[in-house]
């Protein structure tokens, strides 16, 4: 089994859209939307829910006005400038704020703090007309994706052992961060997705230094390529002289667009377009290729 | 004080950057040249790309406390341990070994509370730099840089916002994407929020959820639609069934789409789309 993950550096690139065409064209694979903050996929996959799970988020202080003497420790400790005297004079602590970190807590003379778990994140199984999806919401304003992106990619494994999947897909997350970090983490493969713009390449060469670190085979795909053919140029070469295969170039394309908007895939939109075709091309040189395996 | 404008979207690619850009060049020109363009987008700072004829003003590394365990001294009771919530303490006391995880450590300060046995002391570590770019006609803009496998984000957004060099009258805050923590911090002081969308599916669910999060903050909010005519019209729907000002839109264009990948877009705004930025303006300084 192949764990591949795909990701785009910043958003806006057509990762999401590139995932669902593929998806249309790979079998047996257990899909995974790793961009737990802003997760998508679903819009196209249409998945029916099978479980749903409580993911425990950060720990959120708060005071019990009736056991706290205003003494002020708390306050002077916090690190984070999330405890706040009100203009009644008593103490209050901003849930956004408190980065969970129980020192208030501890050093409170009359145990007036408590923490409690956020419980706002919530992580699902689910059917699709394409296999199994593992995908999350996050609450608002939450933290910790990063281990919302582990729990759900190890579910995700869970169930690719169990029904004996070939891939594993993840749809990853944006930026560098922690959430993009634990999405690549023990993946065989990263698939690049990036459009010719100078801030696509400035986000590209920043991703792949990350990559990098965590010695995983890289393949690239430039997206909306006509839109700036000497940008594309520039990253043809950078590619080359990284040493990272480019595994195709895709057009511009409204229909990209439009497919989204009826909810289907690009295969299922147009099954004749070039873009499918480079991408049914590039799948197969993935899945013959020689990736790493961990299994 | 500043008049604080934040631009968010849910979804990234929505065009935010390029709104941020072009709002902050409007305002410079047709409202006050006290305007400064605030980059919180600190895992890929992109607003610097625009302005190819910048100098460097000023740069500096943000340094945050963490804790360094002397060996010597520790008796691994194994109590800062317990007390830090992140993990970021490693000790093996039948080897004799403590270590603190810098990656992990979010500086809260429980361990040095924690340490009976005068062990722990203070040191630093960089999770980052600051900058602050001449980005000619005496603009300023200031950036956050988070150092590749931090994951201390909201920290250096924080510090960003602490470092700010000068008065000025307005500040844009270009956000990170998403409605998590980050997004919290950089719009946390601002006095008004402006998310960008495109009329895709994509977009809109991204829209709603960040709306959501904006109506638990309490921040008053407007939508600027970008990539106009390219989706369906569910985003005004939404906009209208939920009173929402839509500030302005722009239409898509792969013409446009082309300026922007070269990072020329403000001197190349085509007059139309200046004035869609004008009228934001006008609508900005009725709320100031
Ligand atoms: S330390 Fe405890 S008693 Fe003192 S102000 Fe804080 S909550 Fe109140
Ligand atoms: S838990 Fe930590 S961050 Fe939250 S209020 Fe208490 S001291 Fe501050
Ligand atoms: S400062 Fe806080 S996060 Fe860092 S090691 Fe100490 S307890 Fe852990
Ligand atoms: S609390 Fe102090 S003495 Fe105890 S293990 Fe930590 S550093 Fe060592």
């Amino acid at each position: 089994m192949k764990d591949i993950t795909i990701l785009s550096g910043k958003g806006g690139t057509g990762k999401t859209s590139i995932t669902a065409a593929l998806a249309s064209v790979i079998e047996n694979t257990v899909f995974v939307d790793a961009d737990v903050d802003a997760a998508d996929l679903h819009i196209i996959f249409q998945p029916k829910n099978k479980e749903t799970h409580v993911f425990e988020g950060a720990w959120v202080a708060s005071i019990d006005t009736d056991l706290c003497t205003n003494c002020g420790l708390c306050q002077q400790h916090c690190k984070f400038e999330a405890i706040h005297f009100k203009s009644d004079g008593g103490l209050q602590i901003d849930p956004f704020a408190c980065e969970g970190c129980r020192l208030c807590e501890r050093v409170c003379p009359t145990q007036a703090i408590s923490s409690m778990r956020s419980i706002n994140n919530h992580w699902y199984v689910s059917d699709t007309r394409f296999g199994p999806l593992v995908h999350a919401k996050m609450g608002p304003g939450e933290e910790n994706s990063g281990k919302l992106v582990t729990q759900i990619r190890k579910s995700a494994k869970d169930i690719a052992l169990e029904i004996k999947a070939d891939f594993i897909l993840n749809d990853g997350p944006p930026g560098i961060g922690c959430a993009a970090i634990a999405s690549i983490t023990g993946a065989d493969a990263v698939i690049l997705v990036t459009e010719p713009s100078k801030s696509g390449f400035h986000d590209i060469v920043r991703l792949i230094e990350l990559v990098q670190s965590f010695n995983i085979p890289m393949y690239a795909l430039i997206n909306k390529f006509d839109i700036n053919l000497d940008i594309t140029k520039q990253m043809e070469s950078f590619f080359a002289r990284e040493g990272i295969q480019l595994m195709g170039k895709l057009p511009f394309s409204e229909e990209m667009v439009y497919s989204m908007v009826e909810k289907k895939t690009m295969v299922e939109y147009n099954k004749d377009s070039e873009i499918v075709n480079t991408l049914s091309e590039l799948w197969k040189k993935i899945a013959s290729s020689e990736l790493k395996m961990e299994h | 004080m500043a008049f604080k404008v934040a631009i968010a979207s849910g979804k990234g690619g929505t065009g935010k950057t390029t709104f941020a850009v072009n709002l902050f060049s409007s305002i410079n020109e047709n409202w006050t040249r006290s305007v400064q363009l605030v980059d919180c987008d600190v895992e890929e700072p992109n607003d610097l790309l625009f302005f190819p004829n910048f100098s460097v003003k000023s740069e500096k590394p943000v340094e945050h406390v963490i804790p360094e365990i002397d060996t010597a001294k520790c008796t691994f009771c194994k109590k800062c341990e317990d007390y830090c919530e992140f993990n970021a303490i490693v000790m093996m006391p039948s080897m004799q070994y403590a270590t603190v995880n810098k990656d992990l450590c979010h500086s809260c300060g429980a361990c040095f509370v924690a340490c009976e046995f005068d062990a722990i002391h203070e040191t630093t570590d960089t999770i980052g730099t600051v900058t602050n770019y001449n980005i000619g006609n005496e603009m300023s803009l200031m950036e956050g840089n988070l150092r590749i496998g931090s994951p201390l984000q909201t920290i250096l957004i924080k510090d960003l916002k602490n470092n700010l060099v000068g008065e000025h009258d307005i500040l844009i805050y270009d956000a990170p994407p998403g409605t998590s923590c980050p997004v919290v911090e950089t719009i946390s002081d601002a006095d008004f929020v402006i998310l960008v969308t495109e009329p895709t599916p994509f977009g809109v669910y991204d829209l709603k959820l960040t709306v959501d999060l904006l109506r638990e903050v309490n921040k008053p909010f407007g939508v600027f639609v970008n990539k106009a005519g390219l989706g369906n019209s569910e985003v005004y729907e939404f906009l209208k069934a939920e009173n929402i000002d839509l500030l302005g839109e722009i239409p898509f264009s792969k013409e446009y789409a082309g300026l922007y990948s070269k990072g020329e877009i403000v001197r190349c705004v085509p007059l139309e789309f200046a004035k869609v930025y004008k009228e934001v303006v006008e609508y900005l300084k009725k709320l100031n």
